[in-house]
Formats: structure tokens, C-alpha cells, sequence
């Protein structure tokens, strides 16, 4: 559905127009308009609390698991409304694909792991299987470490493991869109640069978009920076811009640790 | 400084020595229970115990007819139960979470699981033997299920809930539907308490009498039918441990031990299965 509607130059594209986000009756992010260019790596930065993996959430609309969450507006992912009611969600999230916080590997063998979001939608033989999942565990910068644990759980990896097989889990459907919400927030320096390496080489095939708590990786990871506080869009443009002349006052300020 | 942190290192001590009583007494318990079991039960212990039916008293026998009975009202009230308490615990864990209809099929769960068991006979007797005329197999399965149940809906959704809701999140943002998330991600996980739930259930039945005296009933002779009356081992133990005789005693010993090693094989049977979750291709 979503892969005929898009056309070439429009994949991977998302732009979003007066979105308003509620949990219940509380008004978390507030007339939000942000065109995220696609085919780069995009970074949500921000105190915590100020919407920045909700506005994550809605991209795949994996909010809408919870019946108390609601989201005005409208958020144009390769031309479709994804907010309107005839978007098939599981198709959508096939598309967009997101890592989370915390390594969540099934409690399966780590090519069961791969292969779980490919089987959801295409019936491949032994072969073709095979050398997808080791495609994707490539993509990951994990095939080296885990060609010969295959047949291991996917939860017996080391945490910085866990979240590049996650990566890999996602990368196998062969989405256009990666959203990753602090992925690496729960790993060691040396999986962190192993992870933010590996972004380097996906963003050439992927629209990413990150939220992150870490400054430095934003500028390290991101060709445009947003910067949100209190469910608001402060200021977005190129990261580098954003670090070194913000026009924002509140940006320089969070920017340069004086708060946050 | 000194005093407080001696005061602490005493409250420790007295702490620990509380744990180690505790546990020492309850471990100790069991244990006494298991060698009496053992050392009455043995006697008895044979190949006869599995070939031979209840004798007349006085002379010799085994226990073939209550061990098969036993086989079939449990096996039946298990496969009964088995579904509808997942599936219950399902709703309860995964769709209802959070609704009052949940809430309050979860308190009428937790009476049903305190309830005495006895109960559960007297309503089928009323529901289902007196109508249908006599005492049967059936009707005593259906007593075992309404303790099973609960049991199974309880365990089933306690170990969901122990299922992280973030790895059902990343199993949705990958395409997957809601019944697909459920059985493929969280069962899975949750499966080695989910089963040990069932075995828990299983062990549970497999030793109450009361619901069977009103239902089941019992039969002095070899029977399968589950139409009928049927011999069970609880009924057969409690009769025959009543009695004045010998050998009656000896072979009521000999069923009780049957039924505890069961429940012990069937569950060290199940850790070993399930241990590896990554055992299969």
C-alpha cells in the first residue's frame, strides 16, 4: 500500500503539519510543522519531558496502542496522511522501522530474530531467507560477531549486540524510514560508537530520525538538528548551524549545558 | 557511629537467623512428609500396583483401576482448562488491561481460587449428576476443571504481565497484529510460567478428593468409562487409609506416593523441555 503509493523521490519523506498530541487531557505537543529531509539523519534534542520521543511515537503511530493517546494534525509520510483512519498501521510500521531505548530481542534464536518482521509479510524459502537475514545482519555490523551464534538466543548477546540486532530486525524488512528513540542510552562507550558508526553508513539509504539525550551525538550523527522544549518546535536547521550560532536563545542555553 | 552500625550488624544477624529458621522449618516439613511417604508408601510400591485393581480386603492387589481413573478425570479436566484458562488470562493480561470488566473478572477469579473445594462438587452434583442421574467420570472432570481454571487464568496473566511491554511494542513496530505480538512474542516469553501454571493446576487436581466424592465417586472394579462411576486414587487413598486393614492402609500409602511422584517427574520433566529456548531450529 505504502510502497506503490510512493514514488521515488518521495520515499523516505515525512513532512508534518499542525500535529497536536494529547495524553488524555494533556496537551503534549503543540502545533508542530516540521519537513524532515529525506535520506538524512535528523536529530530530536531536548530536556526530558518535552515531547521528543512522543513526536518519535507518532511516526509509526505505535502511540495508538494506547486508547488514552491522540494525535490532531496531520503527519504526510511519502505522501499518505499517516493519521488518517484508512492507514493500514501494520503496513506503516513495516515501513518505518524503530529501535528503542532498551535492547528488546525476542526470546527466540538471533536468526529467528531477523527473520520475524520478514516472515510477518513474505514467505521466502531456506536460501533466500538465509541470505537476507545475513544481509541485514551485515547492514548491522553484526554478521562478523554472531555468523556462528545463529542458532543462540537473540537474549544471550551482550547488550550493545542486542540493540545492533535490533537494528538489524528492523533494517530486514528493507524500510525507508528509521526512527530510533535514544538508542543507545543503555550502552557503553564503545558499543555507543559502534552503533553511531553504523548510523553513519545507513543514512545514505535511510531517512533516520533520532531523539537523543546526548548532545555530542547529535552533532556527531545528525545533518539537521530539532530542538524542542515543552512540546514545542524551538528551532530546527543544520546541525552544524544549531551547535554553533543557534538563533534561538533557549537552544544556546540548553546547547551549552545551562540547562536541561 | 559505632553503636549504630553494631545495632545494624545485630538486627542482621537476627534477620538472617528468622530467614534460615523459617525456611529450615517449612524444607524440614516437606521433607518429614516425603520420607513417611516414602517409607509407608514403599511397601506397597510393585509392578502389581499398576496391574492389579483394588482387592476385596484381605486379600492381595493394586491400585490399576484408580491410577487409570485418575489418568482420565485429570488428563480430561486439564485439557478443559488448559484453553480456557490462557485464553482467560489472556484477555486478562493483554486485551482487558486497565478495563473494569478485567478488574472485575480478576476478583471473581481470586474468590473462585480461594474457594473450598468441596464446592466444586456440590455444584456439579447439583448441575450435573443429579440431573443426569448418577454419578460419572465427566462429572468429576468437570469439578477438577472448575478448580483447575482459576489456577490457570491466575498464573496465565501473572506471567504475561511479567512480559515487558517494550518487547510487545518493538514486536507492533515491526508489523506485527495484536494476536500476532501475542502468541509469537509474548507466550513465548512467557511460556516456562505458563506451563509451570498448568503443571501447578495438574498437581493441584490430581490430589483432590473432596470434589470427586460427590461426583466421580469411586468403583471397586476396573473401569473406563467415563460415564460412570469411576475409581480415582484421592477417593481410593481416603477410603482405604480410613479402613482397618492392612493391606488396604499399605496400598493407600503406595497411591499417595504415586501422585507426589508424579506431580515431581511432571515438573522437572517440564523444566528440562523448556529450559533451552533456543534448543529447535
Amino acid at each position: 500500500m505504502h510502497g506503490t503509493a510512493a514514488t521515488a523521490d518521495r520515499e523516505g519523506e515525512i513532512r508534518i503539519k499542525d500535529l497536536d498530541f494529547y495524553y488524555d487531557n494533556y496537551h503534549a505537543l503543540k502545533n508542530i510543522n516540521l519537513d524532515i529531509t529525506r535520506l538524512e539523519t535528523t536529530a530530536i534534542i531536548g530536556p526530558s519531558g518535552c515531547g521528543k520521543s512522543t513526536l518519535l511515537r507518532i511516526l509509526n503511530r505505535i502511540y495508538a496502542l494506547y486508547p488514552n493517546q491522540r494525535a490532531t494534525g496531520e503527519v504526510m509520510i511519502e505522501g499518505r496522511n499517516i493519521l488518517d483512519r484508512s492507514t493500514d498501521v501494520n503496513r506503516l510500521r513495516a515501513r518505518v522501522g524503530m529501535v528503542f531505548q532498551a535492547p528488546t530481542p525476542f526470546p527466540m534464536t538471533v536468526y529467528d530474530n531477523v527473520a520475524y518482521g520478514i516472515r510477518l509479510y513474505e514467505r521466502l524459502n531456506r536460501a533466500d531467507m538465509d541470505a537476507r537475514v545475513e544481509a541485514a545482519l551485515r547492514q548491522a555490523a553484526l554478521w562478523e560477531e554472531v555468523k556462528d551464534k545463529l542458532q543462540k538466543s537473540g537474549q544471550s548477546l551482550s547488550g550493545g549486540q542486542q540493540q545492533r540486532l535490533c537494528i538489524a530486525r528492523a533494517v530486514a524488512l528493507k524500510p525507508k524510514i528509521l526512527l530510533l528513540d535514544e538508542p543507545t542510552s543503555a550502552l557503553d562507550p564503545i558499543s555507543t560508537t559502534k552503533i553511531e558508526d553504523l548510523l553513519d553508513h545507513l543514512r545514505n539509504d535511510y531517512t533516520i530520525v533520532i531523539v537523543t539525550h546526548n548532545m555530542q551525538q547529535a552533532a556527531r550523527v545528525s545533518q539537521t538538528t530539532v530542538f524542542m522544549y515543552l512540546g514545542e518546535i524551538i528551532e530546527a536547521g543544520p546541525t552544524s548551524k544549531m551547535f554553533e550560532a543557534p538563533e534561538h536563545e533557549r537552544t544556546m542555553a540548553y546547547i551549552t549545558g545551562r540547562f536541561g | 557511629m559505632n553503636g549504630i552500625v553494631a545495632r545494624r550488624r545485630v538486627i542482621d544477624a537476627i534477620a538472617q537467623a528468622a530467614i534460615l529458621l523459617g525456611t529450615l522449618i517449612v524444607v524440614g516439613f516437606l521433607a518429614w512428609i516425603l520420607v513417611i511417604l516414602l517409607i509407608k508408601g514403599v511397601g506397597a510400591f510393585g509392578p502389581s500396583l499398576f496391574t492389579v485393581p483394588t482387592p476385596a480386603p484381605g486379600s492381595k492387589g493394586g491400585l490399576s483401576n484408580a491410577i487409570v481413573g485418575s489418568l482420565l478425570l485429570v488428563g480430561t479436566a486439564i485439557m478443559v482448562s488448559t484453553p480456557i484458562g490462557v485464553l482467560a488470562g489472556t484477555f486478562l493480561a493483554e486485551y482487558g488491561r486497565g478495563t473494569k470488566i478485567a478488574t472485575a473478572i480478576r476478583f471473581v477469579n481470586d474468590v473462585l481460587l480461594a474457594k473450598p473445594s468441596i464446592l466444586a462438587g456440590l455444584f456439579i452434583y447439583e448441575i450435573i449428576v443429579r440431573p443426569s442421574g448418577g454419578f460419572s467420570g465427566w462429572a468429576g472432570a468437570a469439578a477438577l476443571s472448575i478448580i483447575a481454571i482459576p489456577v490457570i487464568i491466575r498464573t496465565t496473566e501473572d506471567m504475561l504481565l511479567l512480559v515487558p511491554n517494550s518487547m510487545r511494542e518493538a514486536a507492533h513496530a515491526l508489523g506485527a497484529g495484536r494476536a500476532r505480538v501475542i502468541v509469537s512474542v509474548a507466550y513465548r516469553a512467557a511460556r516456562v510460567g505458563m506451563v509451570t501454571g498448568v503443571i501447578l493446576a495438574l498437581a493441584r487436581v490430581a490430589g483432590e478428593t473432596a470434589p470427586l466424592l460427590f461426583t466421580a465417586l469411586n468403583n471397586q472394579f476396573w473401569s473406563a468409562n467415563m460415564s460412570g462411576a469411576i475409581a480415582n486414587l484421592p477417593v481410593t487413598i481416603f477410603q482405604f487409609a480410613m479402613s482397618p486393614y492392612d493391606d488396604w492402609q499399605s496400598l493407600a500409602w503406595a497411591g499417595a506416593l504415586l501422585i507426589t511422584l508424579a506431580v515431581l517427574v511432571l515438573s522437572i520433566l517440564s523444566r528440562v523441555v523448556l529450559r533451552n529456548p533456543s534448543a529447535k531450529r
